[in-house]
């Protein structure tokens, strides 16, 4: 049930965000979700792609240094507390958050947000256990 | 990997006993002192000085009364003034580019070649090879000692030579490939880089034919080793040499891959103290010197290599009598001198790799700001270093950095760069930009 992200060590120099955008691009491949952790130096961008086995294969033809990272995704009603219950779960059950960060797809009610997280497994069976709505890459 | 099945090409001297070898030496010393007196001015002229005559050599012990040989002489006197036999019995040419200055050219007379033959030959049967065998060369042929020291040795024992010189990566595997090589000869750093392009080409270690892989030209470290016999499925030996005495094969590795023998019954090494330059007990570390016993063309004593290394004498368990010289830890000239701190290039590789378990692309930068040394490396990113966070990217880096501080005691500034940002280079890596004005 987790969603595979793809990562891609950056610098932080004009036009490197263009290169790897046109790159999938070219290939007709669509983009998901996109966030970019920066340093001064370098960056890291996370993506999630359509197709992202093609994506993965685009990049690293091209010569890209790119790495797969297994996420959790979960689907909560867009309300209050509806994200903070999910957290509280995973707090108690002692697995740390390493980042996470949300989606909304306009006209829908519910908020889609992904995590990585110290331990996939226990908080996957966790969250199943307590009936949270969990994401596979097709419902992304 | 492959048991390596070598053989004695000339156990007669190869395998001679100490004492006979040194006196056979000796004798050779006599003869040359006596050939380059009466037909190299600048030696007469450097024996004179020192107030020596050809009589007053008489064996090995009067080898530290004579004057050494510098790259500076060789470019003072281009490009025939170092030559000893008339130049028309000069057959080749080869020359090495300085990164200042003129060429240092070097004449080989037909016996000059011969002997360069000869220990190609030693240094392939060392290594397992026989005339049944198919080597491939992809060190650049022409005025470099590499490609065609390699090709006209594995000539003579008989081989199937493939001429492929460098570059043409592409063309390089396809050749590999179809002509079935069982032994590829070129820069460490260009084996390297052909594992890495035979995955881009869609091809698998086991689609080549490889078993020996004879690598020189520059130094290079047991990881870089490693990587290389895992890559290409092979068995890695070190060659060593360098235009001025006889290009590739004055000595190499046997199969115990301690140090190299060196074929000293036509190249005598020496160890001395690159200060003092007073002659250093075996085992010693200092800067190695040759003399060229029995060349004619343009024979030189006591050559100072810039190459610091030490040599030993330990009997070697392949049954070899020759003395071992260890891995070159750098040439005195590509050392850096970084806040007094002497840094060679392939200590900083060690420390990369022994963090990150490849070997990477990287480039070295000093400078200096406000009158401090500082050196910045670059290191790219591979498939295997890449990370999701940046917390692990900067654990990767700190671990490097402190590495390097702990290894070499001196700190650096690490920089992580995009793959395929370093230039590649073909023959040898460039691994250092120094942008001190001193």
């Amino acid at each position: 049930m987790s969603v595979k992200q793809l990562s891609v060590f950056m610098e932080n120099k004009p036009g490197r965000l263009n290169k790897l955008t046109t790159a999938l691009g070219k290939e007709g491949i669509d983009l998901v979700t996109l966030s970019i952790a920066d340093t001064k130096d370098y960056g890291i961008v996370r993506f999630i792609a359509r197709d992202n086995q093609k994506a993965y294969d685009v990049l690293k033809r091209e010569g890209f240094a790119i790495e797969r990272t297994e996420l959790i995704g979960i689907e909560v009603p867009d309300q209050p507390n509806a994200l903070a219950d999910v957290i509280g779960l995973l707090e108690a059950a002692d697995i740390n958050i390493e980042y996470l960060y949300s989606f909304v797809v306009t006209a829908i009610d519910t908020a889609k947000i992904l995590f990585k997280v110290s331990d996939t497994a226990a908080a996957l069976e966790l969250l199943q256990n307590k009936g949270i709505k969990l994401l596979d890459e097709k419902i992304l | 990997m492959n048991e390596i099945k070598d053989y004695f090409f000339s156990p007669k001297y190869e395998c001679m006993d100490r004492a006979e070898r040194e006196k056979l030496q000796g004798e050779r010393l006599v003869e040359l002192v006596k050939r380059v007196y009466e037909n190299v001015p600048v030696y007469r002229a450097k024996m004179d000085a020192a107030g020596l005559k050809p009589e007053d050599v008489h064996g090995l012990e009067d080898l530290k009364k004579l004057p050494f040989t510098t790259k500076q002489d060789l470019r003072n006197n281009y490009p025939f003034g170092m030559l000893c036999d008339k130049k028309e019995d000069i057959v080749r040419l080869h020359a090495s580019s300085g990164t200042t200055g003129k060429l240092t050219v070097v004449g080989y007379s037909q016996h000059d070649l011969d002997i360069w033959q000869e220990c190609i030959c030693r240094a392939l049967a060392m290594a397992g090879v026989t005339q049944k065998d198919t080597v491939h060369v992809s060190y650049g042929y022409g005025l470099f000692t590499g490609g065609l020291g390699l090709h006209d040795g594995a000539t003579k024992m008989g081989c199937t030579v493939v001429p492929a010189s460098s570059g043409n990566t592409k063309r390089q595997l396809t050749l590999l490939k179809d002509f079935g090589a069982d032994v590829i000869a070129c820069t460490p750093s260009y084996a390297i880089y052909l594992a890495t392009e035979l995955e881009n080409n869609g091809m698998k270690k086991e689609d080549l034919n490889l078993r020996v892989g004879i690598f020189g030209a520059e130094p290079w470290s047991d990881q870089m080793r490693e990587e290389i016999e895992r890559d290409l499925g092979i068995t890695a030996f070190d060659i060593y040499g360098l235009s001025e005495i006889s290009g590739p094969g004055v000595a190499m590795e046997c199969k115990y891959k301690h140090g190299s023998h060196v074929q000293e019954d036509f190249f005598y090494p020496e160890i001395i103290d690159p200060v003092t330059l007073e002659p250093l007990p075996y085992g010693e570390t200092g800067e190695l010197v040759f003399t060229t016993l029995t060349k004619t063309g343009q024979p030189l004593i006591r050559y100072r290599t810039r190459d610091i290394t030490s040599l030993n004498i330990d009997k070697c368990p392949c049954g070899r009598t020759t003395v071992r010289m260890n891995k070159v830890l750098g040439r005195d000239d590509d050392m850096l001198i970084i806040r007094g701190v002497n840094v060679f290039p392939s200590q900083i590789e060690t420390a990369i790799m022994n963090v990150s378990g490849v070997a990477p692309h990287y480039m070295i930068y000093v400078d200096r700001v406000d009158n401090l040394d500082v050196m910045e490396i670059q290191i790219e990113v591979n498939e295997q270093t890449t990370a999701d966070t940046v917390g692990k990217m900067e654990e990767l880096r700190k671990k490097i950095a402190s590495e390097i501080q702990s290894y070499l005691g001196v700190s650096a500034k690490i920089k992580l760069v995009e793959p395929n940002t370093i230039p590649r280079s073909e023959g040898k890596a460039v691994r250092v930009v120094d942008k001190r004005k001193i």
